[in-house]
């Protein structure tokens, strides 16, 4: 019988049912950081349960790590603490910990496909929400609480029920100046941010066949962000380029069979979805969010949106957000004046968005009231970054270039919003202070949009201030 | 190892009207900062519930009224965002020991029924009412009855949804897994045995 990926990884890794109906799974990659494992490795010791298969847990360092003061002991106390207690943990369960002087070290979404460690036809869990990136790769990969992390080092399983898989595809080509970010945006504004709730989101169409493994990356890594707890795409030939000679990947006549057994773990072109959306490349424009989910976006081009003019059930959130945003109803979200701007992130915060933002900032300034601030996503883009002389071009244009981590995406570190700063952000969510000031604001949108708003020192579109194709005469 | 049977949680309630409260509403990052869950019930809702002084701002979970509540009310997608489970963690902590919202984020839940927190998904109207009723009277008890799916609240009593996983594994006091997970351990060593990256 067709099956899609999601079912042909599932079968393969499915262990038992459990007594309350969901499935023993096994997970064959687990990832883990700083933030909600600690806990866990607390609660084994309580239950003085070893880790079942430690060569199958790897450990990164991202949340808590400052990207300026970098040598240990941080400054702050609790951070210094938590580090240290990774390191412990790690140690003593012989788990492998891309640690700061390793050289690796970086976002674990970052990391685990730089590392070869991401693999088509696997599971994979985190402590994080948004391990759903890992899905580019056609992995099954998904975001778990401390709890289940506890269950994942013991056991390597989890109990999960299955999800029902949606096919979403965008197809035709997207216009110049549009991004996989934007892609994403785009596909929340219209699906929701509680759309994806029990589904796992399968892209494909044109658009991600054409896609790098970094743009299906950020596409996967929003998933959540629309409620579907896993997202991935079809492994394919890019699928492969990329993992080849990756210090994971594997080597010589393993190559080739791992290549083989990843290729049939591909959708079959005729199996059954449970829901089909389609949307059209062409309707998608440099998107940008106006509210507090991010399910309030809207196109660069459109006004802020007026609780009048919006559905009965969505009023009062937009009544919210507009209150919290301080935003005026019914007026463009073009020229609203931005404070701070942030590229980087599990979501753009790989060489390509770097590269990317570097080709259009070259020979334009930061606004004198911006403070700009570019973080690579791990010590790896950031040395790539180095050799090509793009830190430079940041800094040239008035970026500050920083170390590897999350950084300002969650400001769990000392990167944060003062009071009710306006921040033009590459990261994946808008909510309420969560750039680390209980007021602060965010407005997500491609790395691009950011270095665009950077230069004008308010919401810009790309295409104008750099340029870009059908608006570059505009 | 036996662990209680979670048929139904007792107590007084407490509305936190909105839709789409995510997890970093319901603990804000920088409170995770931290290698234990102790001590984050004092954290819960912080930016909402705080001025940045720590003095007091006007927040239900403020209300003397509602304090000792064990049952929270709130409205759609509740739990939204990040797997955190210190969010959970840190309603638990803070003395409530059931949910009851229109719907709920995926990975929230999961870590809610992990923790033996029964989550009720309940219709608008009946949230609505539920929470007047509240208003009216504080001290009212409801009642999250988990296998039947209801809902009492005084003399009143309303139908709500709770996944059939959650509600077995509630039920049978088999919502902490480890155990029946560690049982499988020889089939799980068979499933590894066939997946060629298990053993790179």
């Amino acid at each position: 019988m067709s099956q899609s990926l999601f079912e042909k990884v599932w079968d393969a890794h499915a262990v038992r049912e459990l007594s309350n109906g969901q499935t023993q799974l096994l997970i064959g990659t687990h990832l883990i950081h700083e933030v909600t494992s600690p806990q866990a490795f607390g609660m084994l010791l309580d239950l003085n349960l070893p880790v079942a298969y430690p060569n199958r847990t790897f450990a990164t360092v991202d949340h808590i790590v400052p990207t300026d003061q970098r040598q240990e002991p941080f400054a702050d106390p609790l951070a210094d603490a938590m580090i240290k207690e990774l390191r412990k943990n790690c140690e003593e369960t012989g788990i492998t910990f891309f640690d700061l002087p390793s050289g690796k070290q970086g976002i674990v979404h970052v990391v685990g496909p730089e590392q070869g460690i991401t693999q088509p036809g696997t599971t994979i869990a985190c402590g994080d929400s948004h391990t759903s990136t890992h899905g580019a790769f056609g992995a099954i990969a998904f975001g778990v609480g401390t709890t289940q992390i506890r269950d994942l080092l013991a056991t390597q399983t989890m109990g999960i029920a299955k999800l029902k898989v949606r096919r979403i595809n965008v197809n035709g080509f997207l216009r110049p100046g549009v991004y996989a970010k934007d892609v994403i945006l785009h596909i929340i504004r219209k699906l929701g941010v509680k759309g994806g709730t029990g589904f796992a989101y399968e892209y494909g169409g044109s658009v991600f066949d054409n896609f790098s493994m970094e743009e299906r990356m950020t596409v996967c890594n929003m998933s959540i962000e629309g409620g579907a707890r896993v997202g991935y795409v079809n492994p394919d030939e890019k699928t492969f380029e990329y993992l080849e000679g990756k210090p994971y990947s594997p080597i010589r006549d393993d190559w080739d069979k791992a290549v083989e057994n990843w290729r049939s773990f591909a959708s079959d072109p005729d199996c059954q979805y449970d829901d089909v959306v389609e949307f059209d490349a062409e309707d998608i424009a440099p998107t940008v969010t106006w509210g507090i989910n991010p399910e309030q976006a809207i196109s660069v081009e459109q006004d802020i949106p007026t609780i009048d003019g919006s559905d009965d059930s969505d009023k009062d959130l937009v009544a919210e957000a507009l209150e919290y945003m301080k935003l005026p109803a019914g007026q463009p979200i073009k020229g609203t004046k931005v404070d701070v701007c942030f590229i980087g992130s599990c979501t753009n915060g790989r060489l390509s968005d770097f590269e990317e933002a570097a080709r259009h900032l070259k020979g334009h300034r930061v606004a004198e009231s911006v403070k700009a601030i570019a973080v690579p996503g791990s010590q790896i883009v950031d040395g790539i970054c180095r050799e090509k002389g793009i830190d430079k071009i940041f800094e040239e244009a008035g970026f500050e270039w920083r170390g590897a981590g999350c950084s300002m995406c969650l400001a769990m570190n000392p990167d944060k919003l003062i009071g009710d700063q306006l921040s033009a952000s590459s990261s994946n969510r808008n909510f309420k202070g969560r750039q680390g000031s209980p007021t602060g604001r965010t407005v997500l949108m491609s790395p691009v949009m950011v270095a665009a708003a950077a230069v004008r020192g308010e919401i810009a579109d790309a295409r104008e201030v750099f340029g870009v194709g059908e608006l570059a005469n505009a | 190892m036996a662990l209680e049977k979670i048929t139904s949680v007792k107590g007084s309630g407490v509305h936190v009207p909105g839709n789409e409260i995510d997890t970093d509403r319901i603990i804000p990052a920088r409170f995770m900062k931290c290698v234990t869950f102790d001590g984050l019930g004092e954290y819960l809702f912080y930016d909402v519930r705080k001025n940045e002084d720590g003095s007091d701002k006007s927040h239900p979970l403020n209300d003397p009224r509602f304090s000792g509540a064990s049952v929270l009310l709130s409205g759609a997608n509740f739990g939204c965002g990040s797997s955190r489970e210190h969010a959970p963690q840190a309603l638990y902590r803070f003395g409530l020991r059931g949910i009851i919202a229109e719907s709920f984020a995926e990975i929230f839940f999961g870590n809610c029924t992990t923790l033996g927190i029964p989550c009720f998904c309940a219709a608008k109207e009946d949230i609505e009412a539920i929470a007047s009723a509240i208003e009216r009277v504080p001290s009212v008890e409801i009642e999250l009855e988990v296998e039947n799916e209801r809902i009492h609240v005084g003399d009143q009593s309303y139908t709500a949804v709770v996944r059939e996983t959650a509600r077995k594994a509630l039920c049978e006091g088999k919502w902490d897994m480890i155990g029946e997970l560690k049982e499988g351990e020889s089939q799980v060593a068979a499933v590894a045995e066939k997946l060629p990256y298990m053993s790179r």
